[in-house]
């Protein structure tokens, strides 16, 4: 999943530095995420992995980070060896 | 805050306006400092209302503060806007610098000797978006150094202490930044751009090259983009929009005088611009509510960061500014409908060129089109809050 993601924060994160310089634990937004950026990978994550973020995830700390993200995203398909 | 506080700070904001008032028009028409209203602020200790009591503040609520810029507001906006503007400086180091000991005794210096924060957040280069910055303060040992091309300081030349925004060292990227305070004896201030517009004129927003070298110690603890989401955005918009609203308050007061006015001089018949001062009436209502409810979001949110750096709350906020920078032209243009020549001509009881004047600047003070870009793309995945009461 985090190489999916990763993926993803390639294509449309927008980032200054190459996506595999960030650690997985590493702010994204200290890294140059905008919030425009975020946004566009909120949108692609919902595609890619065919769900829907409900409002009460939408903020800052569950897209900070690479690991933040899987998180966010196993905790709403509920599927713990997809994050392999 | 208890009821007897916040009528204590009524008063003495009261006092605030009436001083203001008198000096409004002087103010406006030179392009000057609101001395002697900052001064009033000052001798009302209203500097460090929001600062807790423990650092010899108030604690005052952020919906004490909107009251008090509305009050001052109704008297001279440039006023209001000075003092809504410190207070959102003030709202940073409360959020963000209780638990630092520089900041803390920054604080207590500021309840003690009522100093004036200003804000250095514009950048040259940087196309007016806050969140970026150019420059980037360098540490070195236990000193910062500071260059920076503020292209605006708010009353900068009239103001104790500025907090000022810039990368969080030289290599970081342009969204990495942090806040530093420095104060007056610790920077200077070449003057770049001037300050001469069509209204808020007496801010002094001029332009400066901001040069500065202080322990690296005040640099607030926490990210930029924390202060930014968490206190500084909201607090903007709540208090700007709290000032825009006296703005609006005094213009439909001017107006229902003169209506007053006219039905006095002939009874038993409703004059011309009764109705249309009933419309404003109505418009004034939606924009007090807007704000209210603006109001009152932030305080169930302040509390839980999660809540403050949320898209909901973002949203909510965004549409706080549209909605109350937008209803203020359309209500002070309809006071200046029912008012006529007599609202037109400077220097008559119900002249509204200084309320219009102002007002204008509340679509530009971060431009409503970047304000709707930014919620537009929220938009894409935050769904809109469908509940009436919530």
């Amino acid at each position: 999943m985090k190489q999916k993601i990763r993926e993803l924060l390639a294509k449309h994160g927008g980032l200054p530095v190459a996506v595999d310089q960030v650690a997985d634990n590493a702010d994204l937004y200290a890294a140059g995420m905008s919030s425009f950026a975020s946004v566009q990978i909120m949108l692609a994550i919902e595609e890619a992995f065919d769900l829907e973020f409900p409002d009460s995830l939408l903020n800052r700390k569950s897209f900070q980070s690479i690991d933040a993200i899987a998180k966010t995203v196993e905790g709403l398909t509920g599927s713990a060896e997809a994050a392999e | 805050m208890n009821m007897s506080t916040g009528a204590g700070l009524a008063e003495r904001a009261a006092r605030v306006a009436a001083v203001a008032e008198a000096h409004a028009d002087d103010v406006d028409a030179k392009g000057r400092f609101p001395k002697e209203a900052v001064d009033a602020m000052r001798a009302e200790r209203l500097l460090s209302i929001q600062i807790s009591p423990g650092l010899g503040g108030e604690g005052a609520s952020i919906s004490d503060i909107a009251e008090l810029c509305s009050l001052i507001g109704q008297a001279c906006a440039a006023s209001a806007m000075v003092f809504a503007m410190h207070q959102i400086k003030a709202s940073s180091l409360v959020s963000h610098g209780e638990d630092a000991d520089w900041h803390r005794a920054f604080m207590r210096r500021i309840s003690d000797e009522q100093l004036l924060l200003a804000s250095a957040t514009t950048e040259g280069g940087i196309g007016g978006n806050l969140r970026n910055s150019i420059c980037a303060i360098a540490v070195e040992g236990d000193r910062c150094r500071l260059e920076k091309d503020a292209t605006v300081i708010s009353y900068g030349a009239y103001a104790d202490a500025i907090l000022i925004t810039s990368r969080s060292h030289p290599d970081a990227a342009s969204t990495d930044q942090v806040m530093t305070v420095f104060t007056r004896d610790q920077y200077t201030l070449e003057r770049t751009h001037v300050w001469d517009t069509l209204g808020m004129r007496g801010t002094c927003s001029d332009g400066y090259l901001f040069k500065g070298e202080a322990p690296a110690t005040q640099i607030l603890p926490k990210p930029f983009a924390e202060i930014a989401a968490q206190s500084m955005l909201a607090t903007s918009h709540l208090l700007w929009s709290a000032v825009w609203y006296g703005i609006a308050v005094n213009a439909v007061a001017r107006a229902q005088a003169f209506v007053r006015a006219a039905a006095r001089r002939s009874p038993g018949q409703t004059p011309p611009g009764a109705l249309r001062l009933a419309e404003a009436s109505s418009l004034l209502q939606m924009l007090k509510s807007n704000v209210v409810e603006g109001l009152r979001e932030f305080e169930a949110a302040k509390a839980d960061p999660d809540r403050l750096s949320s898209m909901g709350f973002a949203v909510a906020m965004n549409n706080l500014k549209i909605g109350s920078s937008e209803t203020i032209l359309t209500i002070i243009n309809h006071a200046m409908l029912i008012c006529g020549i007599m609202g037109y001509k400077n220097g008559t009881p119900f002249s509204l060129g200084r309320h219009l004047r102002d007002a204008h600047s509340a679509q530009l003070m971060i431009s409503n089109d970047r304000i709707l870009g930014n919620t537009s793309n929220l938009l894409l995945v935050h769904k809109q809050d469908t509940s009436l009461v919530g």
